[in-house]
C-alpha cells in the first residue's frame, strides 16, 4: 500500500477522496496492524516525504496508543504490549531516528509519540534502553536535536509515574534539563523546551530537593529563567515556581524572600501571561498555607504532617500593596466577557486567597485603600476599593467586619443604584453578596440585617435586577445569599414579608428579553431555588401557588415543536431549571405533612409533564427531571405505583446510561428513592432493575463513581421487598463478595482510599439491606452460608485502619445487623471475630456520634445473639 | 507543551446550585435510608425481644440469667409498649395523658435488705421533684408528669428535641427519659433513660441503661447550660454500686439537689412499668425533707395527714410515692360508703 498517497487524501478538502482515504487506512490498520504501524512509523521517519503526510502519519500512531476513555486506553495498551517484538523495536528505532530531524512537525510530533510509548512500555519494564538513548541525544550538536529530546523528556515526565524511573536515571534527566535551562545554553528553543521539561520533571525530583545542594542549583537555574529576555522562557519558568510552591512548599524558607522580589518586579513590571504567574505563585502559597491551617484547626495529627511557615503572614506588609496595585489595572468590560482572565481579577483573587490565610492581619493593610479610592470620579478607584473590601470579607472575624459593613453597608446600596458606572455596580452587587455570604446566620451576635434596612436591601437589588445582565445576575446571587442567610432559623424571617415580591421579580427577571446570553436566567431560578429553600410556614401557601406558575413554565417549553439543535439545546436547558425547580419545591412541601398534602393535588400534572421532558429526547433521560421524580416519589410514598408502568422504561433508560454517568448515578439514587415508596409493590420491576444493576457492576465502561451506590441500591431494594430478594441474592452476594475483596486493601494515594471508603460503604449498606430485609422470615438460614465471609470482611477493613468514619459506622452497624438477623446460630461466629471485640469496643469510644449510635446498636444486638 | 491554565473562579460562588441540588438530593436520600434502616433495627430489636422470651429457648438462659429474665408474659407487654411509643407520640389529649400516666416504673418501699444488696443493687440519691417523663421528638420536648399532664413544652438538645438548622433529626427518632424536675435550680435529674434516638431501652438491664445513659447524655448536650435551642439543663445523678462506701456516699454525699431519699434500683431489672420490687426506695430525716409534713413556715404541725386511697380490689394505701398497703376492707364498710371510692 502507498502511504503517502492515501495520507495526503486524507486531508483532502474533496470529501468522498477523503471518506475513501480514512477508510482504506481502517482497513489496513484492522488487516495487518504491525505493518500498518510500521509503514506510519517508516512515513514519519522519512526526510524525503511531505511534512503533511509524516504529520498524519504520527497523530494516527499516537491516537493508536492512547485514548481519553479509560477502557479504550486500556484496550490500546494492551493491543500495543501484545504488538509483534520486531515490529515494535522497528518502530521504535524509526522514532528514536526522527527525533533528530531537522522538520520541525517530524521531530515535534515524534517526541509525543515516543512519550506515549514510555508509557507504555516503562511500567512494564520494557524499552530499558530509551533514556539512556535520549540523553545521549541531548549533547548531539544540532540544536533541533536537542531541542526534540528535551520536549520528549518532558512529555515522558508527564505520561510515567514517577516510581517507574530509578532514581539514577531520574537524576541523569534533571541534570540534563536543567543544563538545558541554563543562562550557558544559547539557543532560546533549547533553553525554552528545557524549562518546559522541568516544569513536568518536578514531580521526580522528590530525592533532589531532599539534598540541600541540587535543591539550591535547581531553584538558582530557575530563578535565573525567570530573568531570561525571552518572554516566553520567563512564563515557563514562573510556572515551574508555581508548581514547587505546592509541591515542595516545606522546603522553599530559603528562597522566599528572593521569590517576593523576583514575582513583585514581574507583577508590576513584566508583561501580562509572566505577571500572572508571578501572583499564581501566591495564589498557590496561599492554597497551601490555608489547607495546612486547616488541618490544625481539625487537630489533625498525621506523621506526615507539613508544618505552616506562615510566608503570607510574613510577606502581608509588601503583598498587599503590590496586590491593591493590580486592582487598578482592570479591562474595560471584562465583566461582560465570561473567558477574561485578566492581572486585575487574579490580583483580586490572590487578595481573597491572603485573607483567608491571615484573617484579621489583613483588614488595617485594606481598609485605608478601600476609605481613600470609594469616592474617586475615576471608577476604575472606585471599583478596586469595592473589589479590595468584598475580597476581605471572608477570613477576618466578623467582630471585626461586621463594625465595617455596617459604615459601609449604606454607602453601597447607594452605589448599586446610582454608581454611574456598571462595573462598579456589578463589583458592588457581588460585595454585597459577600456580606450576606459569609457574616449572615446564626452564629454571629451582631446583627447586619435590621428591620429598618431590610425594606431598602431587598428594594435596591429587586431593583438592580433590571440593569444590565452582569449586574442583574450580581444582584441575583446577593439576593441568594441573602436568603441562605435565613435558612432554617425556626425564627420568623424578615424576608417574609417580601416573599411574594422577591418571587414575581425572579420569574419577570426570566422573562427578559436579553436573558439568553448569560448566566442571568440561570441565576434567577437558583435564587428563585435557595428563597423556597429557606421559606417559613408562613409563606408556604405562597411556594404552593409557584407550583402552577412553574409547571406552566415547563408546559410551554413541551409546545415549541421542529426545533434547531441550538434551540434544542436551550430548550433542555430550560427544561433542566424549571425541573430543578420543581424539584425544591417538592422537597420543600414534601418535608412537611400538612403541606405535603396541599401539594399532592398537582402530583399526576406534574408526572405527566416529567414523562413529556423525558420524551422530548429519544436517547437519554433528563438528569433534572430524574431528581425532581426522586422526590415526587418521596413525597408520594407508596401511590407512586400508579406512574411506574408510564415511567418504568425512562429509568431502566436512565440505567443504562454509562456515556452521562452522572444521570447513571442519579437514576441510581431515584430507584433507591422508588424501593422507599414502593415497598413491596416494586417487586414487578425488580429484575429488570436488578439485570440492569448488576450488569452496570460488571461493566468497565461505567464511571467507577456509580459502584457504590448500586451496592446501597441492593440494601434499599432489599429491605423493600425483603425475602423475594431471595431471587437475587446469589447474584448480589457474588458480586459483593468479589467487590469486598478487591476493597479490603487500599494501596494508592488518598483518592484511591477516597473512593475504596466509599466503595466499602455501599457494599456495608447492600449487607445491611439484605439483613435487615430477611429478618423474620424463613429464609434467614439462606444468609448463613454468607456470614463468615462478611465478618471476615469487616475484620480485614479493620485491621488495616484506613476507614473513615462513615465507614466505621456503616460496619460496625452491618455486625449488628447480622447479629439481629442470624442470632444464635452466628453466635460462635460473631464471637470469634475481631469486630466484636476489639472493633466494636473502639467504636463504642469513638467521638463520633453517629458510629457510637451504630454500635450501642451492635453491642444490644450481639448481646442478645449470644444470651438466646 | 503549552502554558498551563491558571484561571481561577472570579467573582462566582464556589458551588453551582445544581451541584447543591445534587447534594442536597444525596443527603435526603442518605437520610431516608439511615430512618428506614433505623425503623427496621427498632421494629426487629422489638421482635426479637418477644422471640427470645419463647418457650424453647428458655432452656438455654444460664442460671444467673434466670432470676432476673421476666417472664414472657412481661416481655410481650414490654414488646407492646415498645411499639406504642411511636403511636403514643401521636396520641393527643386525654388519650396521651392516660397513657402516659400507666409508663412510669415505681419503687416498692424498702422493708428489708435484699440478699446480695452490694452485688446487685444500685443506689442513689433522688432528688426531690416532680417525677416525670420527659419525651423528645419531631424537634420538641414534652414532659409529662405522673397524672399525664404536660409540665414543660421545650426546644432541647436531646435528639429529635428541636428544631435545628441542619434539620438532622430523623422522623423516627425521639427519647423517653424517666426525670425528676428539681424546681430550685430549674433542672431536670434524669433518673432512668427508656428510649434513646429511637432504640428502645425497655428491655435492657438496669447496668446497661445507666451506662447509656451516663454516656450518651453527656454527648447529646443536654447536660449544658441552657441557651436558645435548650431551654432547660437535663443532669444524670450520681450512681453507687450498694457496697458500704457506694451507701456511704450516696446517703451523706453533697449532690446539688435536695435529695427526697434513696432509690435502690437491681442492676438485671429492665424498665417495668408499674410498681416493682426490683426498684426500691428508702426514707428518713438524714436523707429527706419529706418524711414529715411541715407547714408553709418549715414548722411541723401537731397533726399529721393521712391520704389514703382504696383500690378496686379494696386494698386500703397511702397516695405515697410509692404507696403504703394498709390492709384490706371487708364488703360491708364498702358498701356503706356506696358509690365513694375515696376516703379522706
Amino acid at each position: 500500500m502507498e502511504v503517502t498517497q492515501v495520507l495526503f487524501n486524507a486531508q483532502s478538502i474533496d470529501g468522498t477522496v477523503r471518506k475513501n482515504a480514512e477508510e482504506s487506512l481502517k482497513q489496513f490498520q484492522e488487516q495487518n496492524l504491525p505493518g500498518f504501524l510500521l509503514s506510519l512509523s517508516g512515513e514519519l521517519a522519512n526526510e524525503e516525504k511531505p511534512i503533511e503526510t509524516r504529520k498524519l502519519a504520527g497523530l494516527i500512531l499516537k491516537n493508536a496508543l492512547d485514548a481519553k476513555e479509560q477502557h479504550r486506553k486500556f484496550e490500546l495498551v494492551q493491543r500495543w504490549l501484545s504488538l509483534d517484538a520486531t515490529a515494535k523495536s522497528q518502530i521504535k528505532a524509526c522514532l528514536l531516528q526522527t527525533l533528530s530531524s531537522p522538520v520541525f512537525d517530524a521531530h515535534s510530533t515524534t517526541s509525543q509519540v515516543i512519550a506515549k510509548v514510555a508509557g507504555i512500555e516503562l511500567p512494564q519494564k520494557q524499552w530499558p534502553e530509551l533514556i539512556g538513548s535520549l540523553l545521549f541525544n541531548v549533547h548531539q550538536i544540532p540544536a533541533y536535536a536537542k531541542q526534540a529530546t528535551l520536549e520528549t523528556l518532558g512529555y515522558l515526565c508527564e505520561e510515567v509515574s514517577p516510581d517507574v524511573i530509578d532514581q539514577d536515571q531520574v537524576n541523569k534527566i534533571l541534570t540534563a534539563v536543567v543544563q538545558g535551562m541554563s543562562a550557558s545554553e544559547g539557543n532560546i528553543d533549547v533553553r525554552l523546551a528545557a524549562t518546559r521539561a522541568l516544569y513536568n520533571a518536578l514531580g521526580f525530583a522528590q530525592a533532589n530537593f531532599s539534598n540541600d545542594m541540587e535543591r539550591d542549583y535547581i531553584m538558582r537555574v530557575v530563578c535565573e529563567a525567570t530573568l531570561s529576555p525571552e518572554v516566553r522562557i520567563r512564563q515557563a519558568a514562573f510556572e515551574c515556581l508555581v508548581s514547587i510552591s505546592s509541591t515542595y512548599y516545606e522546603k522553599l524558607t530559603p528562597y522566599i524572600q528572593d521569590i517576593f522580589n523576583i514575582t513583585s518586579k514581574a507583577v508590576r513590571e513584566d508583561e501580562e501571561p509572566v505577571a500572572l504567574q508571578a501572583i499564581e505563585f501566591w495564589s498557590s502559597i496561599c492554597d497551601e498555607e490555608i489547607d495546612i491551617l486547616e488541618e490544625y484547626g481539625g487537630e489533625f495529627t498525621g506523621d506526615s504532617d507539613v508544618p505552616c511557615f506562615y510566608f503570607i503572614k510574613k510577606a502581608l506588609p509588601a503583598l498587599v500593596p503590590m496586590l491593591l496595585e493590580t486592582l487598578l489595572k482592570q479591562e474595560e468590560d471584562q465583566d461582560q466577557d465570561e473567558g477574561a482572565w485578566n492581572i486585575a481579577m487574579a490580583g483580586g483573587t490572590c487578595l481573597g486567597l491572603v485573607a483567608q490565610t491571615v484573617g484579621d492581619d489583613i483588614v488595617p493593610l485594606v481598609v485605608p485603600f478601600v476609605e481613600e479610592n470609594i469616592t474617586k470620579p475615576d471608577w476604575r478607584q472606585r471599583e478596586a476599593a469595592t473589589y479590595a473590601f468584598g475580597s476581605i470579607l471572608d477570613g477576618p472575624s466578623p467582630e471585626n467586619l461586621i463594625p465595617l459593613v455596617n459604615v459601609a453597608l449604606t454607602f453601597m446600596l447607594s452605589a448599586l443604584t446610582k454608581d454611574p458606572n456598571s462595573h462598579v455596580k456589578d463589583t458592588t452587587a457581588w460585595a454585597l453578596g459577600r456580606i450576606f455570604e459569609f457574616l449572615l446566620g446564626s452564629a454571629v451576635d451582631l446583627p447586619i440585617i435590621t428591620q429598618a434596612n431590610c425594606q431598602q436591601i431587598v428594594t435596591v437589588l429587586l431593583q438592580s435586577m433590571k440593569d444590565t445582565p452582569n449586574v442583574a445576575e450580581k444582584a441575583c446571587g446577593a439576593l441568594y445569599f441573602l436568603a441562605q442567610g435565613y435558612e432554617g432559623e425556626g425564627e420568623p424571617s424578615p424576608l417574609t414579608p417580601f416573599f411574594q415580591e422577591i418571587a414575581q421579580s425572579l420569574l419577570t427577571v426570566t422573562h427578559r428579553e436579553d436573558v439568553g446570553d448569560s448566566r442571568l436566567r440561570t441565576a434567577a431560578y437558583e435564587t428563585l431555588n435557595e428563597v423556597v429553600r429557606c421559606s417559613t410556614v408562613e409563606t408556604a401557601p405562597l411556594v404552593l401557588q409557584l407550583v402552577a406558575v412553574i409547571m406552566m413554565e415547563l408546559h410551554n417549553t413541551l409546545e415549541s415543536q421542529k426545533l434547531s439543535s441550538e434551540e434544542r439545546e436551550k430548550q433542555s436547558e430550560l427544561q433542566g431549571l424549571l425541573c430543578g425547580c420543581l424539584q425544591v419545591i417538592i422537597q420543600k412541601l414534601g418535608s412537611s405533612e400538612t403541606t405535603k398534602y396541599a401539594f399532592m393535588q398537582y402530583a399526576d400534572q406534574i408526572m405527566g409533564l416529567f414523562l413529556r421532558v423525558f420524551a422530548c429526547r429519544s436517547a437519554t433521560v433528563h438528569e433534572e427531571a430524574m431528581l425532581a421524580i426522586g422526590a415526587l416519589a418521596y413525597a408520594t410514598g407508596a401511590d407512586f405505583a400508579k406512574y411506574m408502568p408510564e415511567f418504568y422504561r425512562y429509568l431502566e433508560m436512565g440505567l443504562q446510561n454509562f456515556e452521562e454517568y452522572q444521570v447513571c448515578a442519579v437514576t441510581v439514587g431515584v430507584v433507591g428513592d422508588i424501593s422507599r415508596a414502593l415497598e413491596e409493590k416494586i417487586v414487578p420491576y425488580c429484575d429488570g432493575i436488578m439485570t440492569q444493576l448488576l450488569k452496570n457492576l460488571s461493566s468497565n465502561q461505567l464511571h467507577r463513581s456509580v459502584k457504590p451506590p448500586i451496592f446501597s441500591c441492593f440494601g434499599d431494594i432489599a429491605l423493600a421487598v425483603g425475602e423475594y430478594f431471595e431471587k437475587y441474592l446469589m447474584w448480589a452476594m457474588s458480586a459483593l463478595q468479589s467487590a469486598a475483596d478487591l476493597s479490603t486493601h487500599i494501596a494508592g494515594d488518598d483518592e484511591l482510599v477516597e473512593y475504596t471508603n466509599s466503595l466499602r460503604n455501599g457494599i456495608l449498606e447492600a449487607y445491611s439491606g439484605i439483613f435487615q430485609g430477611f429478618k423474620n422470615s424463613p429464609k434467614t438460614q439462606l444468609l448463613i452460608t454468607y456470614a463468615p465471609h462478611i465478618l471476615q470482611f469487616l475484620d480485614g477493613i479493620y485491621m488495616e485502619k484506613d476507614m473513615d468514619d462513615m465507614v466505621m459506622k456503616t460496619a460496625i452497624g452491618v455486625l449488628g445487623d447480622l447479629a439481629d438477623t442470624l442470632g444464635n446460630h452466628a453466635s460462635s461466629m460473631i464471637q470469634q471475630s475481631v469486630s466484636s471485640k476489639d472493633f466494636l469496643n473502639e467504636c463504642l469510644s469513638s467521638e463520633d456520634l453517629l458510629v457510637k449510635e451504630s454500635a450501642q446498636w451492635a453491642k444490644l444486638a450481639i448481646s442478645r445473639a449470644i444470651s438466646v | 507543551m503549552a502554558p498551563h491554565d491558571i484561571r481561577r473562579p472570579f467573582k462566582r460562588a464556589a458551588i453551582s446550585d445544581q451541584q447543591k441540588r445534587r447534594e442536597l438530593s444525596l443527603l435526603r436520600q442518605a437520610q431516608n435510608r439511615r430512618d428506614a434502616q433505623q425503623q427496621a433495627r427498632c421494629l426487629a430489636s422489638s421482635i426479637l425481644s418477644l422471640q427470645s422470651a419463647a418457650p424453647e429457648s428458655q432452656p438455654e438462659q444460664s442460671d444467673t440469667e434466670i432470676e432476673t429474665v421476666p417472664e414472657s408474659e412481661q416481655e410481650s407487654e414490654a414488646f407492646s409498649k415498645d411499639l406504642d411509643v411511636r403511636q403514643a407520640s401521636k396520641l393527643r389529649g386525654p388519650e396521651v395523658r392516660k397513657w402516659f400516666a400507666r409508663q412510669l416504673m415505681l419503687p416498692e418501699w424498702m422493708i428489708d435488705v435484699p440478699d446480695r444488696l452490694a452485688q446487685d443493687w444500685y443506689v442513689f440519691a433522688r432528688p426531690a421533684g416532680k417525677r416525670c417523663f420527659v419525651v423528645s421528638s419531631n424537634g420538641t420536648t414534652v414532659s409529662r408528669q405522673r397524672n399525664g399532664s404536660i409540665l414543660h413544652h421545650f426546644p432541647s438538645a436531646l435528639p429529635a428535641g428541636a428544631k435545628i438548622r441542619d434539620g438532622s433529626g430523623s422522623a423516627q427518632s425521639y427519647c423517653i427519659l424517666d426525670c425528676i424536675f428539681h424546681e430550685l435550680d430549674q433542672t431536670y435529674y434524669v433518673i432512668d433513660m427508656v428510649c434513646w434516638n429511637g432504640y428502645s431501652l425497655y428491655d435492657c438491664t438496669a447496668e446497661f441503661r445507666f451506662y447509656w445513659l451516663n454516656s450518651k447524655l453527656e454527648e447529646s448536650g443536654a447536660c449544658n447550660a441552657p441557651s436558645h435551642y435548650h431551654k432547660f439543663r437535663f443532669s444524670a445523678v450520681p450512681v453507687y454500686n450498694c457496697d458500704s462506701s457506694g451507701l456511704y456516699s450516696a446517703y451523706t454525699g453533697v449532690v446539688p439537689y435536695a435529695k427526697d431519699g434513696l432509690l435502690f434500683y437491681n442492676k438485671h431489672a429492665l424498665y417495668q412499668t408499674g410498681n416493682t420490687p426490683l426498684a426500691l426506695v428508702w426514707k428518713d430525716e438524714n436523707c429527706s425533707q419529706y418524711v414529715i409534713d411541715t407547714d408553709g413556715k418549715g414548722e411541723i404541725p401537731s397533726q399529721q395527714q393521712v391520704v389514703l386511697e382504696l383500690q378496686d380490689d379494696r386494698k386500703l394505701v397511702t397516695s405515697d410515692d410509692p404507696p403504703v398497703l394498709f390492709g384490706c376492707l371487708d364488703g360491708d364498710i364498702i358498701e356503706k360508703m356506696g358509690s365513694l371510692r375515696r376516703l379522706i
